[in-house]
């Protein structure tokens, strides 16, 4: 039984059948990568998990929970961390008060009007939130505003928030898409030394065959909506299916 | 001091010293001077400066922190005066009740127009809040006249009820707080000024610093960090755990509470309540206001009131013959030219003027008055420097040269 089920899920948007009866699974303590060529449905799948879409049909489970119907601030809070494509980050607000905020949820949960309260006394807050900082070697960035960090830092930035909310399940959607190949190293690395820190189940949604390769313990083939296989680095390379449907095109 | 920090503290301070000794300090000119029409230390002016201060205060912490634009907040200043003037008809003249229903009423009236304009964002926002406050208007201008007596506005009769004060003898009852009149005024008179002190003044003053000092209390906050992230991205504010629905629908009440204080403020020092001051064009001053001043900073909204109101009473009262008089010393031909070309931005055509300024704000200072103040200091800061710098040059030469 793993911490995510995904139990034949579909998605339809008009005529086009996004997902078809999707059946994956995801263990505790893995790296699980998704891929699959384009419009295979995998950022479909992903917005499914995360209540940015709700399927017609199937079940998602998180930790024994059904995350179906709920919105995607609840399946957060349930244990579910998500990176975007391009860092999604408070641009206007300082790096440590970037960090700071999901402390504040995952402390006080969806909403609280601690309006009569001083951020300069939260010191526990802000002691989680340096130490984290630390950890991704950002510490003496925590004063510049967000947005003019650099890209890779951006990336740093939003790795940090996901990782110090302590998530059962973090969620990294083309991590590294449009980055050019030593940015790419950089954030492989990153995840690398994340992965080596801490027990975390990581879920990759992604393109680029070099970074599946470097970080999956079990990937899944998606192709047209549906999954084709679903094995370790070393099977998928040779697997017929799979060179048929995806790999036939990339050089691996 | 009182749980701020040490800057946040000197500023509470220096806003406290200003508005204690306005009275004063808008008095510059001697009464009988040319200038005393720049005089801006009258009572009634002095309170509208501190209650549309209060106004923008309250419409800084939800378009200044959360990035929300209402257009129609001064649907709730409409509604804290009609709450204030019902309390002086039906309760007592005593200001407190009638503020306090005032604020009440007015968060109401928030959580309702807030919950459903909140579901939409960016210009869909702003058109619903505009659209419940011209509800609103045209409510209180026709079908709501019972409560709000249509176009005449609600005023004090000599019928009125008053519980608590028993039914009045002689002329209209006048508003005050335990005893002390509102209206009650001590002009006092050293060499050629005289200074107003007015009991409404202080009255406003004080609640101006309780509500600076709580909108101070709410940018230094979590809550106040959280409305930040909701006006840099709401997207990472849901996937960080966060529901953002109830924190802009607490701004939006508070911002409210703020207005209907105002427009409590406003029948208390004049108590009578029209639906003019629903109006769109009401709730379009206090974005100019806000923006003017430096939205998003702590004392740019008062500055943007005092700055929008000075221009509205003083401005518009410099008619052709005033201009004559300040050029009679020019030859009769270039003087009547220049009146001619000050005319339409003077008297009547103060929004000019107005609009002008507000230009030049937006496009070279986009931080408002605010920036600008911080550009100059910036500005002197740098010459010392220099300075320091030169006069260090000096004495090494002069080392090297011993």
């Amino acid at each position: 039984m793993g911490i995510l089920e995904v139990k034949g899920v579909n998605k339809r948007f008009g005529g086009l059948q996004a997902l078809g009866d999707v059946n994956l699974s995801i263990k505790e303590n893995t790296v699980h990568a998704i891929i699959g060529p384009n419009g295979a449905g995998k950022s479909t799948l992903l917005n499914c998990l995360v209540g940015k879409l709700i399927p017609d049909s199937g079940s998602v489970m998180f930790d024994g929970q059904s995350v179906l119907g709920r919105k995607p601030h609840e399946i957060n809070q349930m244990g579910i961390s998500r990176v975007f494509q391009t860092p999604e980050i408070f641009a206007d607000l300082t790096v440590l008060e970037n960090v700071m905020i999901p402390c504040f949820a995952r402390r006080d949960g969806a909403f609280r009007l601690h309006a009569y309260e001083t951020v300069r006394k939260e010191t526990g807050i802000r002691e989680q939130a340096e130490e984290m900082l630390a950890d991704v070697n950002m510490l003496d960035k925590r004063g510049m505003t967000a947005s003019s960090l650099s890209r890779g830092d951006k990336r740093r930035l939003e790795m940090a928030m996901c990782l110090v909310q302590k998530p059962k399940l973090l969620l990294l959607d083309e991590p590294t898409a449009g980055m050019a190949r030593a940015d790419t190293n950089n954030t492989i690395d990153l995840l690398k030394e994340i992965k080596s820190k801490r027990d975390i189940t990581m879920a990759i949604i992604e393109h680029d065959m070099h970074v599946v390769f470097s970080l999956a313990e079990r990937i899944t083939v998606l192709a047209q909506g549906t999954p084709l296989v679903e094995e370790t680095p070393e099977n998928i390379k040779g697997h017929p299916k799979v060179r048929e449907a995806y790999l036939g095109e990339a050089q691996v | 001091m009182l749980g701020l920090e040490r800057r946040d503290t000197l500023l509470l301070i220096a806003v406290a010293v200003i508005t204690l000794f306005a009275p004063i300090i808008l008095n510059p000119f001697p009464t009988g001077s040319a200038l005393a029409q720049f005089n801006a230390g009258y009572p009634d002016l002095m309170q509208r400066f501190v209650i549309f201060g209060i106004f923008a205060i309250g419409f800084n912490i939800l378009f200044g922190l959360t990035g929300y634009l209402s257009f129609g907040h001064a649907a709730f200043l409409g509604i804290g005066s009609y709450s204030a003037v019902w309390m002086f008809k039906l309760l007592s003249m005593n200001v407190l009740p009638a503020i306090l229903l005032s604020v009440i009423m007015a968060g109401l009236f928030a959580l309702v127009i807030g919950f459903v304009s909140l579901r939409r964002s960016g210009i869909y926002f702003s058109i619903l809040t505009l659209a419940f406050a011209q509800m609103s208007y045209n409510l209180a201008y026709s079908v709501l006249t019972p409560i709000t007596n249509g176009e005449t506005g609600l005023q004090l009769t000599l019928s009125d009820p008053r519980i608590l004060d028993g039914a009045s003898t002689g002329g209209l009852p006048v508003t005050s707080l335990f005893g002390a009149e509102m209206r009650d005024t001590t002009t006092l008179f050293v060499g050629p000024w005289s200074w107003d002190f007015s009991v409404g003044y202080y009255f406003c003053a004080v609640l101006l610093l309780v509500a600076f000092y709580i909108s101070v209390r709410i940018f230094r906050s979590p809550f106040g960090m959280m409305l930040r992230a909701v006006k840099s991205n709401q997207q990472r504010m849901n996937y960080t755990g966060l529901n953002t629905r109830p924190y802009t629908l607490a701004a939006f009440v508070i911002s409210g509470m703020y207005a209907g204080l105002a427009g409590g403020l406003l029948a208390a020092m004049d108590p009578l309540a029209g639906a003019d001051r629903m109006q769109w064009t009401a709730s379009g001053e206090v974005v100019l206001m806000t923006i003017l001043g430096g939205a998003g900073t702590l004392i740019g909204p008062v500055l943007g009131a005092g700055f929008i109101k000075y221009f509205e009473n003083i401005f518009s009262k410099i008619n052709d013959g005033i201009l004559h008089q300040w050029f009679a010393f020019m030859p009769d031909g270039l003087e009547n030219v220049i009146v001619a070309v000050l005319h339409p931005f003077i008297g009547k055509g103060w929004h000019l003027t107005l609009g002008l300024m507000f230009m030049l704000v937006v496009i070279f200072l986009p931080g408002g008055l605010v920036e600008g103040a911080q550009r100059t200091g910036r500005l002197f800061r740098r010459r010392d420097r220099n300075a320091d710098h030169m006069e260090s040059d000096a004495a090494r030469q002069r080392a090297a040269a011993e």
